[in-house]
């Protein structure tokens, strides 16, 4: 996708009328009741971080999901592409003897 | 199916990477924001879940009209967190179609112009209390049928707001059923209020599946792409089938003379709605289009200040944190 518009062409340029600043994105993140680590729930537009905040609380734990909240930035996080998936992973995929289940242990040694 | 009528894209691109992309849809493969995808897949996608979020949104007016006017402090209570759950279903929807590369102004900019749609079911008004269950109890009983297979569809971050969002969702028929048999259950002058909502909600609500597609090609390309999971007129039989006996058991009517139970089907044979309508209703002939784009434009005139009042204090706050590094 080159610009936004690209993947809406049937939105004449022409048409659009000026750009607002639009309020940055900002990335989720809720730590749950349970001990867990915080889990990435979705995203939404603020102002500053405070208010990314307080949006976060109203939109996305308004049953109870959480006691811990984490925003940041939509265009402060750095991710892995598609394409690179083959080159990343690929290393895991010969390394069997990782998994305990590689080695048969007799059934007379017990649990292990 | 806040969404109605999306008409799928043609798509010209490399045959190959189209199969490719095809058979990851066929596993069942979740297509992610950064993966490659069709121009047509991306351009029905933005269409889909853009009307979906602007039917959330738009979708809390007809309510919002009886939260001041909520017969107990309870009720009121229930009506509120009901409309603002809309606003977070219509947030959840918005951030997943911005993921495909649109932004969040030109979605609203395109609502409020009038060059995307939002579910026809908007359009009618909510004249009586009773309205508030019957609202709860078709309408989102009707999205529900629709929402919850979605909750499989293709494109990573949809179904991820699908899986939020019915979660939520069932409370909200829930509580307009509750509305109902509360009403149903009440004087005579109740009951009457509530099957006089049942008479008006009733076609609205099956035009909300839209018109039978079983010939659409548009319908055919989004269904194997997985984009709609079921024909309209199954999810319409669907909900006929489970409707009729909830106004059943609340002693009401449903307006259909027509309507009777097929033994050898299996299902209940249903007059269709008036076809007419609903076109009109799309083209914005509608009781209430006039009103509800106007309620939403001055929403969204009137907030301005606010918007660039907010930002102008983070800039400043920004640069002052920068100033005093």
């Amino acid at each position: 996708m080159s610009s936004p518009n690209a993947a809406y062409p049937d939105t004449p340029d022409q048409a659009m009328k000026p750009k607002r600043h639009e309020w940055p994105l900002w990335e989720v993140f809720i730590r749950g009741q349970h001990g867990m680590s915080h889990r990435h729930v979705g995203s939404l537009h603020a102002p500053d971080q405070e208010m990314a905040i307080k949006n976060a609380r109203d939109v996305y734990t308004r049953r109870n999901e959480g006691v811990s909240i984490w925003v940041v930035e939509a265009r402060h996080i750095a991710a892995s592409s598609p394409s690179d998936k083959g080159p990343l992973y690929e290393p895991s995929e010969s390394k069997v003897y990782r998994h305990p289940t590689f080695f048969d242990i007799p059934e007379e040694v017990g649990a292990m | 199916m806040y969404a109605q009528m999306i008409k799928s894209e043609a798509t010209q691109e490399d045959p190959e990477k189209l199969a490719a992309f095809q058979a990851r849809i066929d596993a069942g493969e979740k297509i992610e924001p950064k993966d490659w995808m069709p121009q047509g897949y991306r351009k029905t996608l933005i269409r889909q879940i853009g009307q979906h979020a602007h039917s959330e949104i738009v979708g809390q007016l007809p309510e919002g009209n009886w939260i001041t006017r909520a017969p107990t402090l309870e009720r009121k209570a229930i009506l509120l967190a009901k409309v603002q759950d809309e606003a977070g279903h219509g947030l959840y929807l918005y951030c997943a179609a911005e993921t495909l590369g649109v932004t969040r102004d030109e979605l609203t900019e395109m609502l409020l112009d009038g060059r995307m749609k939002y579910s026809s079911i908007f359009n009618y008004p909510t004249l009586t209390w009773a309205d508030m269950g019957a609202v709860g109890w078709l309408v989102d009983g009707a999205a529900i049928m629709n929402q919850v297979p979605l909750q499989r569809t293709s494109f990573g971050p949809y179904s991820r707001a699908m899986i939020r969002i019915c979660k939520e969702e069932s409370f909200h028929q829930r509580q307009g059923y509750d509305v109902m048999m509360k009403m149903a259950q009440g004087t005579s002058a109740q009951k009457k209020m509530a099957q006089d909502a049942l008479n008006r909600f009733w076609y609205p609500s099956l035009m909300m599946f839209g018109p039978s597609d079983k010939e659409s090609v548009h319908s055919e390309q989004s269904m194997a792409w997985k984009i709609k999971m079921n024909t309209n007129d199954e999810l319409r039989q669907k909900f006929v089938d489970q409707t009729v006996p909830q106004a059943e058991y609340l002693g009401l009517t449903v307006p259909d003379e027509n309507l009777k139970w097929n033994e050898d089907t299996g299902h209940y044979d249903f007059s269709q709605p008036d076809w007419s309508e609903f076109f009109d209703v799309l083209k914005g002939n509608g009781p209430c289009n006039q009103e509800r784009l106007a309620a939403r434009n001055s929403a969204w005139d009137d907030g301005k200040w606010v918007r660039d009042g907010l930002l102008a204090h983070a800039e400043k706050k920004a640069a002052r944190k920068v100033a005093a590094e």
